[in-house]
């Protein structure tokens, strides 16, 4: 369907508020959250399946990228010291009320079980954390996509459905570039797997959102925004070939390993972009609903 | 809801834009100074909602052909068609105070993780300051660009249809201040009988453009505590022209959160149980 060319809107100026989020902060949220979360099913497989070394380095990573979002989002707040009162209530509503209360159950899990695995103590308690945090990872991965979706942004809204695909299959792309990055190649075969999955659901559950998108999806073709998917589309392509074909040798599978981590902390900050484009030009307000209020013959 | 629910009717019909309504809230409130900056675009230098903003008047001018619309806002005053002949002066103003409009299904209160936005006794949305630690989240969430973080303090304002003035049995400061009752204050259901009456009114006039706006309880927000009588399309106002509350797809998105952390992680599974066993 091809957009109205003429809108109306009030001297130009944006309907909507953007995010006054920090992009390092949220965006980078995104993607740290995501290589955590899916950074502890990888650690719990490498574990259940002996391969030690890169279990233990994947528990680390979940740990410092967990630690990392946990002060991320504290600096993010207007009021960093009431950063508490994430925990006064509990909200379904708000995705960022159970974000908060995962975070805070998913962050001393991933801790004790890194804790556990490089000190060799208390290894139970260690398997135990290792199995809390693979069930919660893939909820941290993939609600930040709620999370974003949740707003009146056009650029998060239009693709509600999408973004959590999106963001699980960059989260993985990530903890699989990490896997073979720090492991060894002789236990990277699953990582190798997971990266090669995890790039092609990328490519598609973007394809598919920018179609959901319809005119919308101009904020995430152009400007910054554009750049940065282009350069996560690229990298995470490259990576995932990479990991498949040449990923049993030690310095494919690390430069395999970067190419997918900076793709997917492309995507996320490319969609961040996107969002605030979309936000900041009237027209992807306006245009969508007087389509949708055309239709309905009103 | 304790109260009834109470609410605006703005009758931007009768707006004369002398932004008596944007004072009388700055000074009610103790809203601080955001900015003098002069637009350029026209008489509007407030520019828009904000959280030191919390009534703003628009200033829209129109060039029109037909000439001016001057409203019959008294008995025996002159009717649409009666100037529209003149044609000498083709230029229409239209003013409009825009607020918060304290949605039946506020986004904001929805989303806020702190339950710092709460709805009062009054059927109205307030932020508790002592609570709020601004995360922002609010600030997307609104449809319609009304809330907002406060540079330097950090956390979110918005109107709170003067909610120490309701306390006490009185009027908000901008429905009080306004000189020409463009701005009505009462009991929803009241507004919405007389709204629905003044647009009648307006039409055998033949001022066939005027509509209201956010009255519907049946609108995306479940209808606005704050409604709007306009005299064009709402986006010509800097209004949404069709406002959904985000969280009415949110139980869809958890669905597809829930399918996407479980694709992750039999995705990771498979290729595990593909790879065996680890080589050492």
């Amino acid at each position: 369907m091809v957009p109205p060319a003429e809108f109306q809107s009030y001297y130009g100026r944006p309907v909507i508020k953007a995010p006054s989020w920090a992009a390092p902060d949220i965006a980078g949220y995104f993607f740290l959250g995501g290589l955590a979360g899916a950074g502890s099913v990888l650690a719990a497989g490498a574990h259940l399946t002996g391969r030690t070394t890169t279990a233990t380095a994947l528990k680390v990573s979940s740990l410092g990228a967990i630690s990392l979002s946990a002060a991320a989002l504290i600096h993010d707040l207007g009021r960093p010291g009431r950063f508490a009162n994430m925990l006064r209530v509990f909200k379904p509503t708000s995705p960022m009320s159970v974000g908060s209360w995962l975070l805070s159950v998913y962050g001393p899990a991933a801790g004790a079980a890194a804790a556990s695995a490089v000190t060799g103590r208390l290894p139970r308690l260690g398997g135990a954390a290792t199995g809390v945090a693979a069930l919660l990872g893939p909820a941290v991965a993939t609600y930040t996509g709620v999370l974003a979706a949740d707003t009146a942004v056009p650029a998060w809204h239009g693709a509600h459905r999408e973004l959590p695909y999106l963001f699980g299959a960059s989260a993985t792309a990530a903890a699989a570039g990490m896997a073979m990055a720090v492991g060894p190649t002789g236990e990277n075969a699953p990582a190798r797997c997971a990266a090669g999955l995890a790039a092609l659901a990328d490519a598609a559950v973007e394809t598919a959102a920018e179609r959901r998108l319809g005119m919308v999806a101009e904020t995430w073709k152009e400007g910054r925004a554009g750049n940065l998917l282009r350069a996560a589309r690229v990298l995470t392509a490259a990576g995932g070939l990479g990991a498949v074909a040449l990923g049993g040798r030690r310095g494919p599978a690390i430069a395999s390993g970067l190419a997918l981590l900076a793709g997917s902390a492309c995507t996320r900050f490319g969609v961040f972009a996107a969002g605030v484009a979309s936000a900041k030009d009237p027209k992807y307000t306006v245009v969508p609903q007087r389509e949708r209020l055309d239709e309905d013959g009103v | 809801m304790s109260e009834e629910r109470v609410g605006f009717f703005t009758d931007t019909s009768v707006c004369i834009g002398c932004k008596a309504c944007e004072v009388a809230c700055k000074e009610w409130n103790a809203i601080p100074e955001d900015g003098l900056s002069l637009t350029g675009m026209s008489y509007d230098n407030t520019q828009a909602l904000g959280a030191s903003t919390w009534r703003h008047v628009a200033f829209i001018e129109q060039p029109r052909p037909d000439g001016r619309t001057e409203l019959p806002v008294v008995e025996g005053g002159a009717s649409a068609q009666e100037t529209a002949v003149d044609g000498s002066d083709e230029l229409r103003w239209l003013m409009s105070s825009d607020v918060c409009k304290h949605c039946t299904h506020a986004a904001c209160l929805d989303v806020c993780p702190t339950g710092s936005l709460f709805r009062t006794e009054f059927g109205t949305v307030v932020v508790q300051e002592d609570i709020c630690n601004g995360c922002g989240y609010c600030v997307p969430a609104c449809p319609y660009g009304v809330i907002e973080q406060r540079p330097h303090d950090g956390r979110a304002f918005k109107c709170t249809m003067c909610y120490d003035r309701l306390g006490a049995g009185q009027e908000p400061a901008c429905a009080k201040a306004c000189p020409t009752e463009s701005i009505q204050f009462g009991p929803l259901d009241e507004l919405r009988e007389r709204a629905a009456l003044r647009v009648d009114q307006l039409h055998e006039a033949g001022v066939t453009e005027a509509r209201l706006y956010g009255d519907d309880p049946d609108d995306g927000v479940g209808g606005d505590g704050a409604f709007f009588l306009l005299l064009d399309q709402p986006e010509v106002y800097g209004l949404p022209p069709d406002p959904v509350v985000t969280t009415r797809d949110l139980p869809a998105m958890w669905k597809h959160a829930g399918a996407a952390a479980l694709s992750l992680l039999g995705g990771v599974a498979a290729c595990f149980a593909l790879a065996g066993r680890g080589r050492r």
